[in-house]
């Protein structure tokens, strides 16, 4: 079974989702942050393949990018650095991007790599709906690749029951109609957002994300929907850091509130 | 016609909206009502007055004598300089801005390279009373800085873009970004050809007025409607769009594209997108752009900060993979020398950035009863500081 829907049939709450940018803060770092992240206590990885103009993101993850690219990350890199990355964890791992990156990768290479490495999801913010529905599903799915898409409080209520009907993964709710990182505690009206979407009942489990940076908005989140993505607050903790592990491993046990195991 | 959009978005296989769910709200909105809106007759009335009576058009087709005669042919200039803002870009805003006042936006955006869409912007902002913020980057800032004063005395904001080159990819870069954290109040104005559907098609909509006009001037000056060539200059293509247009079916006109390739097509400093770049994804669109084997975009490099853009709008894209239109380029210095000829033999300063389609005459042979129309896109007054640097030439 693909380890997404594993993770969401075992576990209903509070599920942590970590991204960070690959390449970042060393060309190195990729499997220590992702086999400490697992260790640490996240459900769930986003890795960020870095690109030269990322329209979705705010100031932080651009600057992760435009770092990692100086640093020499690129596809086929990644690639090789996770090469046995399924050797030492087990959690699910989503490669985030945008889709020229792949296309040039070779759709069919890129997935079939994807498969090879133990990829088990897709978020390509620049790749809509209606694209992937005529261009893209069945070969994602044929490489076993669950392709998670966003909503905004700006998505009406039939639009979020079509993007319900072609997920098979998770939904991913983004708090605010803003790039990555923005920073806010979570609004009256954002919560309404939120009731809204949980009464909605939809087949697909949720992740609050955008703007969740501390345990406190991380466990408001959490109250509507099964759990929340951080991103921006974890490239932040993994600059300057001296000791990359012991900085994540704190980073989670403030946001889970456990020690971890 | 063929060369326009289809139903889905497309031409051929360029083009299409490849944008954050953060904007579909906003991109279906346009979609579902431009075409609508543009062909209203109270829309139609109200751009067609004001590009009259505000913008000063139609711009003259001027037969240049005196360059005709040293390339011994027939050289007719689409005088665009002559707008009200100095540029064809006010076409576009004209109408982009009485399409927000309709769609109810209460906020303008947009990104500029040269500064010439940014200041036709922040005109037609002053002009209705709206709120704008103009994306430039950096490094333009410096290079077209009387272009800043303008739009910063027409009350516009300028926010300079830090990231990248900090040129025109990176302001626009920026631009979307606005409108993602502004999607409900704020209308995108941009520029030229490019983003997603239906930008391309609004804009050519918009700009397809030169051409237009050069159909019925053509004819009362040569009882022709037709030239043999028009030349123009294409960053992301919105003046050669428009200078294109309403010829594009007829295909005994010969149609030419003129790329920068700054310091030489292969220098490594260049902006020529057809030569250098292939399919991707920029800004919203899929179409030619500069980019390395990993699909990270290119930097590009041009002296004219109105063609220093990695791609080209989808529709180019299509008329130059349909080989309708032949793309050219032209260096730095060949396109400084073009508007000192321009300049000492007509008295007419042109940009930089209509200097490389002027640089083509140097390169082309043409025949002594051809008939070639140049779009002088915009003129050179931003430009004089870098020009100045080059008068020993």
């Amino acid at each position: 079974m693909n380890r997404i829907n594993n993770l969401f049939i075992n576990n209903t709450k509070n599920i942590l989702s970590v991204y960070f940018t690959a390449g970042y803060p060393n060309l190195n770092d990729t499997t220590t942050i992702i086999n400490t992240l697992s260790k640490s206590g996240a459900d769930l990885i986003e890795i960020g393949i870095p690109f030269s103009d990322p329209l979705a993101d705010g100031p932080t993850i651009q600057n992760s990018s435009e770092i990692a690219l100086k640093n020499g990350m690129s596809l086929k890199l990644l690639f090789e650095q996770l090469a046995n990355i399924r050797k030492t964890t087990n959690i699910p791992l989503i490669l985030m991007g945008y889709l020229n990156s792949v296309i040039q990768y070779g759709v069919e290479s890129f997935c079939k790599k994807c498969k090879e490495t133990g990829i088990d999801g897709l978020i390509l913010p620049d790749l809509p709906t209606n694209i992937y529905v005529d261009n893209y599903a069945d070969i994602f799915k044929k490489y076993d690749l669950k392709t998670i898409f966003l909503i905004t409080p700006q998505t009406d209520n039939s639009r979020i029951k079509y993007i319900d009907s072609i997920s098979d993964s998770f939904i991913y709710m983004v708090s605010s109609a803003s790039t990555t990182g923005a920073k806010s505690d979570i609004s009256e009206a954002q919560q309404k957002y939120f009731q809204k979407i949980s009464n909605m009942n939809l087949k697909n489990p949720k992740l609050i994300g955008f703007g969740i940076s501390d345990k406190k908005t991380f466990e408001s989140a959490c109250q509507f929907a099964e759990g929340a993505i951080i991103g921006s607050a974890f490239i932040k903790a993994l600059t300057n850091s001296k000791s990359i592990e012991k900085n994540i491993e704190n980073f989670v046990t403030q946001i889970k509130g456990l020690r971890p195991i | 016609m063929k060369y326009d959009v289809n139903k889905n978005g497309y031409y051929g296989s360029f083009g299409g909206a490849y944008i954050p769910e953060m904007l579909y709200p906003n991109i279906e909105n346009l979609k579902k009502n431009y075409i609508k809106i543009i062909n209203s007759p109270d829309f139609q009335k109200e751009f067609t007055e004001l590009l009259r009576d505000y913008v000063g058009r139609p711009t003259p087709l001027y037969f240049a004598k005196r360059l005709s005669e040293y390339y011994n042919t027939n050289i007719y200039l689409k005088r665009e300089d002559l707008n009200h803002t100095g540029a064809h870009k006010i076409n576009n805003t004209i109408g982009q801005i009485l399409l927000a006042k309709r769609l109810g936006k209460k906020r303008i955006i947009a990104e500029t390279g040269a500064g010439q869409h940014g200041v036709a912007t922040a005109t037609v902002c002053a002009l209705m009373g709206i709120e704008c913020i103009v994306y430039m980057g950096e490094t333009d800032m410096k290079r077209q800085a009387p272009n800043v004063a303008r739009m910063k005395m027409l009350g516009a904001e300028v926010r300079p873009a830090t990231c990248g080159n900090k040129t025109l990819k990176d302001a626009t870069n920026e631009a979307i970004r606005d409108w993602i954290n502004n999607p409900v109040n704020t209308h995108y104005i941009i520029g030229s050809v490019v983003g997603p559907h239906p930008y391309p098609d609004i804009v050519t909509m918009f700009q397809s007025i030169i051409s237009y006009e050069m159909k019925i001037q053509m004819l009362q000056k040569t009882g022709k409607d037709s030239p043999d060539y028009i030349i123009a200059c294409v960053g992301g293509g919105s003046n050669a769009i428009g200078a294109f247009y309403h010829y594009l079916e007829n295909t005994k006109v010969n149609l030419i594209a003129v790329e920068a390739s700054g310091l030489g097509v292969n220098s490594g400093k260049s902006a020529a997108t057809l030569v250098l770049g292939k399919p991707g994804i920029i800004h919203g669109s899929k179409t030619i752009l500069m980019q390395n084997d990993d699909g990270q975009i290119t930097e590009p490099y041009s002296i004219s900060a109105g063609l220093d853009y990695p791609g080209v709008g989808p529709i180019h894209a299509y008329l130059a993979e349909t080989k309708r239109v032949n793309f050219k380029n032209a260096t730095d210095s060949e396109a400084i020398k073009a508007a000192y000829q321009l300049t000492r033999i007509e008295g007419i300063i042109p940009a930089l950035e209509t200097a490389h389609a002027l640089a083509i005459l140097e390169k082309t042979k043409f025949k002594k009863n051809e008939t070639i129309v140049i779009n002088i896109s915009g003129r050179g007054d931003k430009d004089m500081e870098t020009y100045i640097k080059h008068l020993t030439i």
